[in-house]
């Protein structure tokens, strides 16, 4: 008993009394499994000599490099872990507690949010420029308010009604293929193609679910997946009508009221009396994204008050007792996935739009994932963790692109975009560790009778299916 | 067709629910086998046994979690049909027959949902089923779903904010705050329904299955787990549940003292058959519920034995 306290005593309450031979050992422990990792991934290098024979280049520097960042930092955690731990809990209780008189006025918040995000294009212009501004807005505005939305959509399917859906790219792709297929081959308007997009996404978000849903939890996720990938298979293998994998070119772009955003004479520049710049199409789409993704949010808030939120996160809780009280099950699954799959079909139509070009490259598993751990990582079913998310994972996907001085340390071959997975995967473990449950694991009541009180995500299921 | 209601009539109250000839069958496993009884309407009907009599299949059954292998089940709304309709319904391939005044349901051909969304029968299960991570009034408000659900326009006139459904909302606060101040609970209707007490959990699940709107509740076990007290309380609860509301209950027991004392009428199973059917006094007193409970003395087994073997 006393020495399997003993044992844990180094790992949990390090600084109460460090016992160094123990923690020594624990990170020499940990740097000989790091050894056995790094060695068949990190200690050879392949290349071809000029008899195209393999050469392999021993890197003995870089396994030793990672081998001591690993001895050290374990030993770095042992030592400062826990009073980093208690400092950070600390802060957090204070902060909380600086923040509870100001938690009544927390609507300003809301709509201080809101401000900046409508005054996002004009900042940028500001701080960056008219040249640098097309990055800020592009590349992290509009790609980040897609994920958002992609990300809000996925969760009135996950988060709310707790079904595991790993094929949702299938109704982003679907959304913006109808867009794609209908505007180039018909001329329809963007205007038109978006409410169209939704209702054909909508649309076979039922007739996916017709017989994926009586599933349940992995059978579910699988079916899904699967899924997922078949939509993505007949866009490749089915060339006479979506061109296979070279995509549909030429698709229009949005017009605002008719008027394109070109240098023509009826230019949307030119009407308006302005110099034509590329940037009046970017806040204009800037805009709409807004509008989508704040519009889904809309939606979302209100039906979680409504009979059918409520319906949906009771079937989360335990769907046998849904059923026990008269709910019919697969109508308010189907309802929740049909919806979900409503706002990915919106959301495809803008990606769509906004390239004028789309291929089956962009619907891959990959975005299923990312988008699944965006609402995984922001608290299932929160908002705004979900928001939160999405800037972290698809703005930190984005920074890593802006990271070209790192090439002066790790040489001009360095590319940091290349370690966006390990990053994705840093974060899922960091978020295992401190926030099992999400960012924001807190459940919002959809009804209060006297006070508004959070309840905590530890009594909150998951969803099983 | 009438069934008759066993060895001793429970009176002549008409009938709510008719079983008959009920089998289940789970591969070669008959877990209930040709079981009828009745519940007679604005009775409390209990059906005891030993463990793995076959009890809470029964319930599943009637609450269309299990379809029965065999057996028919029909359930009486409103005024008591006249003779003949049951039989029409029966042969015909319909699963319910509604008028003005009522209907009849065969609850062997519906689904769980249905029965509860249309032949008004709720159920309580054996380890409480909340929605532990909503709150006390949520709980309530998903048990309202299918009327408000209608109110809201199927959510088209809730987004929009009508007032029809903002009225409606408000009816079924009123209606889950009065049955909060029946158990008790109203100070708690703000907190997670899986943060209550155990006793008020199981009081909070059969006022869940009230505002469903039942003519016939279903209780499997509810006096699990309570302390005297609380069992006593329960007692009352349930008394008022059927003079108050009007509601016919069947409850599964094992706590002789809920069972005896509140029960107008009692069914008690072995292995999957009916072995007695009465008043509690009647059954308080049959050999064969005695022998089923207490085991029975060894001349009387020899006895039995003899008599196999002619």
């Amino acid at each position: 008993m006393a020495q399997s306290e003993d044992i844990g005593g180094v790992a949990a309450e390090p600084s109460a009394s460090l016992d160094w031979p123990k923690a020594l050992r624990d990170a020499g422990l940990l740097a000989l499994f790091t050894l056995g990792l790094s060695f068949p991934i990190l200690a050879f290098r392949t290349r071809q000599d000029l008899t195209q024979g393999l050469v392999l280049d021993p890197r003995w520097g870089l396994v030793a490099t990672v081998v001591a960042i690993a001895f050290f930092a374990r030993l770095g955690w042992l030592v400062f872990g826990g009073a980093l731990t208690r400092g950070a809990a600390a802060g957090a209780a204070r902060v909380s507690r600086a923040l509870a008189p100001v938690k009544p006025y927390a609507w300003i918040f809301r709509y201080i949010v809101l401000a900046l995000l409508a005054a996002y294009p004009f900042l940028a212009v500001l701080f960056t420029g008219t040249g640098g501004a097309l990055k800020w807005i592009d590349n992290f505005g509009i790609q980040i308010l897609i994920y958002v939305m992609l990300g809000w959509g996925l969760n009135i399917v996950v988060g709310l009604a707790g079904l595991l859906d790993l094929g949702y790219v299938a109704f982003y792709a679907v959304g913006a293929y109808s867009t794609a297929l209908l505007s180039t081959h018909f001329g329809f308007s963007f205007w038109i193609c978006l409410p169209l997009a939704g209702i054909f996404a909508a649309f076979w978000g039922i007739m996916l679910g017709f017989p994926v849903l009586r599933l349940r939890g992995d059978y579910l996720a699988i079916v899904t997946l699967a899924f997922g990938e078949i939509i993505r298979l007949v866009i490749i293998n089915w060339v006479e009508l979506t061109n296979g994998a070279s995509g549909i070119s030429g698709i229009p772009r949005p017009t605002f009221f008719g008027l394109p955003f070109n240098a023509s004479d009826e230019g949307f520049a030119a009407f308006f009396g302005l110099q034509f710049t590329p940037l009046h199409r970017l806040f204009f789409l800037f805009y709409l994204i807004l509008a989508l993704a704040l519009l889904t949010n809309w939606v979302t808030v209100r039906l979680r008050r409504l009979p059918i939120g409520r319906a949906w996160e009771a079937l989360r809780e335990d769907e046998i007792a849904c059923r026990s009280l008269g709910i019919d099950t697969v109508i308010t699954k189907l309802t929740a996935f049909s919806i979900g799959a409503m706002f990915g079909g919106f959301a495809g139509a803008f990606f769509a739009a906004r390239l004028g070009f789309i291929s089956p490259k962009s619907f891959e598993f990959m975005e299923s994932a990312v988008i699944l751990s965006i609402v995984v990582l922001g608290g299932m079913g929160s908002q705004i963790g979900v928001a939160i998310a999405a800037i972290v994972m698809i703005g930190g996907t984005e920074l890593l692109r802006e990271l070209t001085w790192l090439k002066a340390v790790f040489g001009p071959s360095f590319d940091p975009t290349q370690y966006r997975m390990l990053l994705f995967g840093m974060a899922m473990v960091a978020m295992m560790v401190w926030r099992p449950r999400g960012l924001i694991s807190n459940r919002e009541p959809s009804i209060v009778l006297h006070e508004k009180r959070a309840i905590g995500g530890d009594m909150v299921k998951e969803g099983h299916g | 067709m009438s069934v008759s209601s066993g060895d001793a009539p429970a009176g002549v109250k008409p009938p709510i629910l008719q079983v008959e000839h009920l089998t289940m069958r789970f591969g070669g496993l008959v877990a209930v086998n040709d079981l009828s009884f009745d519940v007679a309407r604005g009775d409390i009907t209990a059906l005891i046994g030993p463990n793995g009599a076959g009890k809470t299949t029964v319930f599943n059954c009637i609450t269309g979690f299990y379809k029965p292998t065999a057996g028919r089940i029909a359930l009486y709304r409103g005024a008591t049909p006249k003779p003949g309709t049951l039989d029409a319904l029966t042969n015909s391939p319909r699963r319910f027959a509604t008028g003005d005044d009522g209907g009849i349901f065969l609850l062997e051909r519906m689904g769980d949902s249905e029965i509860t969304a249309r032949a008004k029968v709720a159920r309580t299960f054996q380890n409480i089923r909340l929605f532990t991570g909503m709150t006390v009034l949520e709980n309530l408000m998903v048990a309202q779903h299918n009327w408000l659900n209608r109110a809201s326009g199927y959510s088209f006139l809730g987004l929009a904010g009508a007032k029809s459904f903002r009225d409606a909302e408000a009816q079924a606060v009123d209606i889950a705050v009065q049955w909060l101040d029946r158990i008790g609970l109203k100070g708690r209707a703000d907190d997670p329904a899986g943060a209550l007490p155990y006793g008020d959990q199981r009081r909070l699940e059969i006022a869940r299955a009230m505002c469903t709107g039942p003519v016939l509740l279903c209780l499997d076990e509810p006096a699990a787990g309570l302390n005297p007290r609380e069992s006593a309380e329960l007692n009352e609860f349930l008394m008022s549940i059927r003079s108050g509301n009007g509601t016919s209950l069947l409850l599964i027991e094992h706590d002789m003292s809920v069972v005896m004392e509140i029960s107008d009428h009692i069914v008690v199973l072995e292995y999957g058959t009916k072995i007695s059917d009465g008043t509690p006094q009647f059954i308080q007193n049959d050999p064969k519920v005695i022998a089923a409970y207490l085991g029975v003395e060894d001349d009387e087994v020899d006895e039995a034995e003899t008599e196999l073997e002619k």
